[in-house]
């Protein structure tokens, strides 16, 4: 994907004024409500008409004011999934999926109804009427509708928002891999860090109508540090085994305890930066189920606290810890130093 | 037991072309001015308001008066476009359906913008993102979600359409077996001495047609409502 956007709309007393150009496959819009996210999708969709400007996608012009020129949201081969599923309610769920993939040009027929059943496994939905769906379901089936007719590039205007926190993950992870095995570029549009996180690697920021910057999505996690907000680190889980009433995790090489009855066969937790304990020696016996043996790769000043990011086996982790405990700990980059963690600090987004 | 003249029967069977045709011929302009309503904004919209909506305030004979003055031999539309092309239209059944449909028009209008309006937007949205253009959008989308405000308004239309009365009577006349539909043949009892057992024969038969169009008409929305 290889979007320019210049454009500026006024809506009532809402003024927005967008120029950016990204480059890349999963790319997020980050930004508070209110602040011209949806406004801005709405525009590149064709939905709505800018002011003025100027929008391209992979070297075509979909809108230029200067030469009056508007391609209309069917001819752009954009798609599109709402914060809520909105699917056809006249039409059962088969017919909805493939709503889209009739009207696509054959040229471009890349995913079939079979592929992404398969993908999505959903065949057991295909005859039933959208009322008689879950909201899960629903939102998957919208979702699936929208990678059925074959986009170059998919919209997501806060696909979760609407979907029960316990699902959240679950669909977040369909909404991924299946993007991923058809080679589908997206803009994932929230005001979550997590699952901005989770869904992109760049992403532009978005406040009151204005773009404010393009950084990394773990940039943006460790820069909202210096708020009150903190880190959080977010690991994928696989396979656990059950010890004593604990789910035993492989993790960069090491165990990993979790206080969790998860069975499912992949779980994602997050675990807050400031639940990690510090040790300059190894302790000899601690209450915490977790101990690693880890290195200091880099210390960061997150204004009254230090964020420290720790190097245990593969895997990356970052803590925080006061000014203080630093000096009598003497954390400096390459220190090697241990790491504490309670199977309960770990926290299930499913 | 009073017994139907051959007249009698065809103001009944009149009645009932009069208001399907009206019906049927509203359909289409019906839904097209509902959904210039609903989805467009545009210059004019406001008057095409009053205009569509007139016919509910006016007295029918206004109406039936000022159609008369439109489509008679004298008329802009009479005298520039009906008799070129050999068309008469005054006091045949015709002019009875063009009567109904501008008297209905409103209360079909009204009953499909209420079903329209509560289409969610997204939905149009999403068909339009998924590929479909206005056109295929209002195909495949607004009108089969709009089919329960077509059928209220039909039903509606239909209804009104039998009692049609002030227009009719000016635009048509009243020519028994030719335009005198079920009022006008009641009137026409009642203004004459020892009628009025054939004109309440004539009510009764009115209030069976209108009580099966309403039963028919909570029948089809039970069968929708579980189709749901």
């Amino acid at each position: 994907m290889n979007l320019t956007v210049k454009v500026q709309k006024k809506l009532g007393t809402f003024y927005l004024d967008a120029d950016f150009a990204i480059q890349g496959d999963r790319f997020g819009v980050f930004g508070p409500s209110g602040g011209g996210k949806s406004t801005l999708v709405s525009l590149i969709a064709g939905l709505r008409y800018p002011d003025r400007g100027f929008i391209s996608l992979d070297g075509e012009t979909l809108f230029d004011s200067s030469r009056k020129l508007h391609i209309p949201p069917e001819h752009r081969r954009i798609g599109m999934v709402f914060q809520r599923p909105h699917l056809f309610p006249h039409l059962n769920v088969r017919n909805n999926l493939l709503y889209g993939y009739k009207r696509c040009d054959p040229r471009y027929r890349n995913v079939t109804l079979d592929k992404l059943v398969n993908v999505m496994q959903i065949g057991h939905l295909l005859d039933r009427g959208v009322r008689y769906l879950s909201g899960g379901e629903r939102q998957r089936v919208a979702i699936g509708r929208a990678i059925l007719s074959n986009p170059r590039l998919l919209l997501m205007d806060e696909p979760l928002s609407a979907v029960d926190d316990s699902l959240k993950f679950q669909i977040i992870s369909y909404l991924k891999d299946t993007c991923a095995i058809f080679e589908i570029p997206y803009l994932f549009i929230s005001h979550a860090l997590v699952e901005m996180r989770v869904m992109t690697n760049q992403v532009i920021t978005v406040v009151d109508g204005r773009v404010t910057g393009q950084v990394t999505a773990e940039g943006l996690a460790r820069d909202r540090m210096k708020g009150t907000i903190g880190y959080m680190n977010l690991l994928r889980l696989t396979n656990p085994r059950r010890i004593n009433g604990l789910s035993v995790y492989r993790w960069g090489g090491q165990e990993l305890f979790v206080s969790s009855d998860s069975s499912l066969p992949e779980t994602l937790f997050e675990l807050s930066s400031t639940d990690i304990i510090l040790f300059k020696r190894h302790p000899e016996a601690i209450s915490a189920r977790n101990l690693f043996e880890v290195t200091v790769t880099s210390v960061f000043d997150t204004g009254v606290r230090l964020g420290v990011e720790l190097k245990c086996g593969s895997e990356v982790l970052i803590a925080e810890i006061s000014k203080e405990a630093a000096n009598e700990l003497e954390i400096k980059e390459g220190a090697q130093i241990y790491a504490a963690v309670k199977a309960v600090a770990f926290k299930s987004l499913g | 037991m009073p017994v139907f003249s051959h007249s009698d029967y065809l103001a009944i069977l009149l009645s009932v072309r009069v208001a399907v045709v009206a019906t049927l011929l509203s359909l289409p302009f019906g839904f097209a001015v509902a959904y210039l309503m609903t989805y467009k904004r545009f210059r004019g919209r406001v008057a095409l308001d009053v205009i569509v909506n007139l016919p509910l305030t006016l007295p029918p004979v206004v109406i039936g008066y000022l159609l008369l003055l439109l489509l008679g031999q004298s008329g802009w539309i009479g005298k520039w476009v009906l008799q070129p092309m050999g068309i008469k239209l005054i006091f045949t059944w015709k002019a009875a359906v063009i009567a109904t449909s501008v008297v209905g028009f409103p209360l079909m209008v009204r009953s499909i913008r209420t079903g329209m309006e509560t289409i969610d937007e997204r939905l149009v949205q999403a068909s339009r993102t998924l590929g479909a253009g206005w056109f295929d959008t209002i195909m495949n989308v607004i009108l089969p979600l709009s089919v329960r405000g077509l059928i209220a308004g039909s039903i509606l239309m239909f209804a009104r359409g039998l009692g049609e009365f002030g227009a009719t009577i000016i635009v048509a006349g009243n020519i028994p077996g030719v335009t005198q539909t079920i009022p006008l043949a009641i009137y026409e009892y009642v203004s004459s001495p020892r009628g009025d057992v054939m004109a309440m024969a004539l009510c009764l038969v009115s209030i069976t047609i209108s009580v099966v169009v309403l039963i028919f008409h909570e029948w089809l929305s039970r069968r929708m409502t579980r189709a749901d």
